[in-house]
């Protein structure tokens, strides 16, 4: 595996052909079957879910959907979810525990979208909610970083049994930019903010944040998307089988105790 | 009142005070040599300009109106210990955690010497005071923020001390009142303050599957990571009058959308019209509300 720098990792992932959701699913999924709307408000195209199947099972598909092309991303808001997103992927990961579904969450956005709308509909309670929701939902979740892990736009899919992350994708607290922007007052210094904020997948590692790096095929996902789809593939085998096996019960402790036990103080 | 009558009264306030051979308080003692200096001008300390409504109030009264101002209604920002002695019956209250301080997990610089100067400044070691106490005789598990310690931004400290309030609220089967306040993720703890929302979310989940009571009050400003986690999940959701509630920066939305936002918007009252706040109770009747509330629950009184 290439050791790249944060910055390196960062252009990267936001490279044009970079594979999204929509090149992913076909790969590793059979008949994925898409579900609309959270029964509320809309439909939000920035997260898609369905029903699909994972080597004859059934599974929850949920997932982050970044647009190929300009049309496309206007479509999905280049990946920026707003409440209604988040409501549906709720509303069908709640589905999923009903009829004993494995949910397989798919993460890839630079964040919850900030929008005049976003605030009147709940940005802030529709994430909060699927924190709480997702952590005593009684079936497997498994949570994959396939590029950009932003803040708690991504958090809001990304409270599981196991959360991978593809070698080169990111996931931090907010965007280095952001970052640059409000401690120091300088978007300008984004790439040493990228380095400093320890976001790559072997932090997030170390951190005990992530249980799994996905390999990445050599210079990066887009170089041979089959590849990578397959190396998905192979560890959601070994996960989904791990995790079905397990009582709920202790999946519940042990979802419970992998978020309880980061923090870093002393008393 | 316009800014010169108020001056005008000022003025007179402190030739009033020098006339009066009376004890003085402290205050009143440093307003008094101020005064003396010749100088027409006004301390600014004794000035509260508020930042909704941009009206001036002598700070006096201000102060003896809980920080509320007086032409708007804005409930402004207090300390922990303001908070709790306004909240608190007299001598009740126990601190949970008082010694934790915070690593720094992505070395970031200076961190350590910030947060031991918050320290002193703050007499707190993070942004959060946990503890149990008694209101009007129901006890009950607390929390308070303190936006002054870096914005009461959630780091580990923030997220472990309330996590472990709620573990122990779980145990004990007495309820929980948060009161937030918050500009959101510590950013300076990298990714390690993101899992703090989805731990102190986690610890409600369970609380609230034992059936306890939460009741989160928000107060200014109450943003970012926190609106999107334990903040939003409360059985009860109370909102301070005017204080400013959401999940992005007002700047931020401002920059997305290349336009002004209207004033009230991301107020208790815009949370209170869109739903996602059950009431907005005044500082004054807080104490009466959240007892009244603790009592309805069928929670014990111990005392008085």
């Amino acid at each position: 595996m290439s050791k790249l720098t944060a910055t390196e990792r960062l252009s990267l992932i936001r490279i044009k052909n970079r594979p999204t959701v929509n090149d992913y699913i076909p790969l590793i999924f059979n008949r994925f079957m898409e579900m609309h709307g959270d029964r509320h408000y809309g439909d939000d195209a920035a997260i898609m879910g369905g029903i699909a199947e994972f080597h004859s099972i059934p599974v929850t598909v949920i997932a982050q959907v970044k647009g190929r092309d300009i049309e496309e991303n206007k479509r999905t808001n280049f990946a920026m979810p707003h409440p209604e997103g988040y409501r549906k992927a709720l509303r069908l990961a709640k589905q999923a525990e009903k009829f004993g579904r494995p949910i397989i969450c798919l993460v890839d956005t630079p964040g919850a979208f900030c929008g005049i709308e976003a605030e009147e509909r709940g940005q802030g309670e529709a994430i909060a909610r699927n924190l709480m929701e997702f952590m005593t939902l009684k079936t497997p979740i498994i949570s994959i970083i396939l590029g950009e892990g932003g803040s708690g736009g991504a958090l809001a899919l990304s409270v599981c049994d196991e959360l991978a992350i593809l070698e080169n994708a990111l996931y931090s607290v907010i965007s280095p930019r952001g970052f640059a922007s409000i401690l120091w007052k300088d978007p300008s210094r984004e790439k040493e903010a990228a380095e400093l904020m320890k976001i790559t997948a072997d932090d997030l590692l170390n951190f005990g944040v992530c249980e799994k790096i996905i390999a990445e095929p050599s210079g990066g996902a887009h170089n041979d998307c089959q590849l990578m789809a397959d190396n998905i593939s192979e560890y959601l085998i070994d996960a989904v089988k791990r995790l079905r096996s397990a009582e709920h019960d202790v999946l519940l402790v042990n979802r419970y105790e992998k978020f309880r036990k980061i923090g870093m103080f002393t008393e | 009142m316009g800014l010169e009558d108020l001056l005008k009264k000022v003025k007179h306030r402190f030739n009033d005070e020098k006339s009066e051979a009376t004890a003085k308080t402290e205050s009143a003692q440093k307003q008094e040599e101020k005064g003396d200096t010749k100088s027409v001008k006004i301390p600014e300390d004794l000035f509260f300009k508020c930042p909704r409504c941009r009206a001036t109030s002598y700070k006096e009264d201000f102060e003896k109106d809980r920080k509320v101002c007086s032409n708007c209604n804005y409930h402004a920002r207090l300390t922990w210990k303001e908070r709790l002695d306004l909240t608190a019956d007299k001598d009740s209250f126990v601190e949970f955690d008082a010694g934790m301080e915070s690593l720094n997990p992505i070395n970031y610089p200076d961190y350590a010497d910030k947060l031991q100067k918050l320290h002193k400044q703050c007499n707190m070691r993070d942004a959060v005071i946990t503890g149990e106490c008694t209101i009007r005789g129901y006890k009950t598990v607390v929390g308070i923020m303190d936006s002054n310690f870096m914005m009461a931004s959630m780091g580990s400290v923030v997220g472990e001390k309330i996590t472990r309030a709620f573990e122990y609220a779980t145990r004990e089967k007495l309820p929980v009142i948060m009161f937030t306040a918050s500009g959101g993720a510590r950013m300076q703890e990298g990714i390690i303050s993101l899992m703090q929302m989805a731990k102190t979310s986690g610890a409600i989940a369970k609380f609230s599957e034992a059936g306890q009571l939460y009741i989160a009050v928000m107060t200014d400003p109450t943003t970012g990571g926190v609106t999107a986690s334990f903040a939003s999940l409360g059985d009860i959701i109370i909102a301070e009058p005017k204080v400013l509630i959401g999940f992005a920066g007002r700047r931020v939305i401002q920059d997305t959308i290349k336009q002004k936002l209207p004033d009230e918007f991301q107020s208790a009252e815009f949370l209170l019209e869109n739903g996602f706040v059950d009431m907005i109770c005044e500082r004054n009747k807080m104490r009466s509300c959240l007892a009244r509330l603790l009592k309805t629950h069928n929670y014990e009184k111990i005392m008085g």
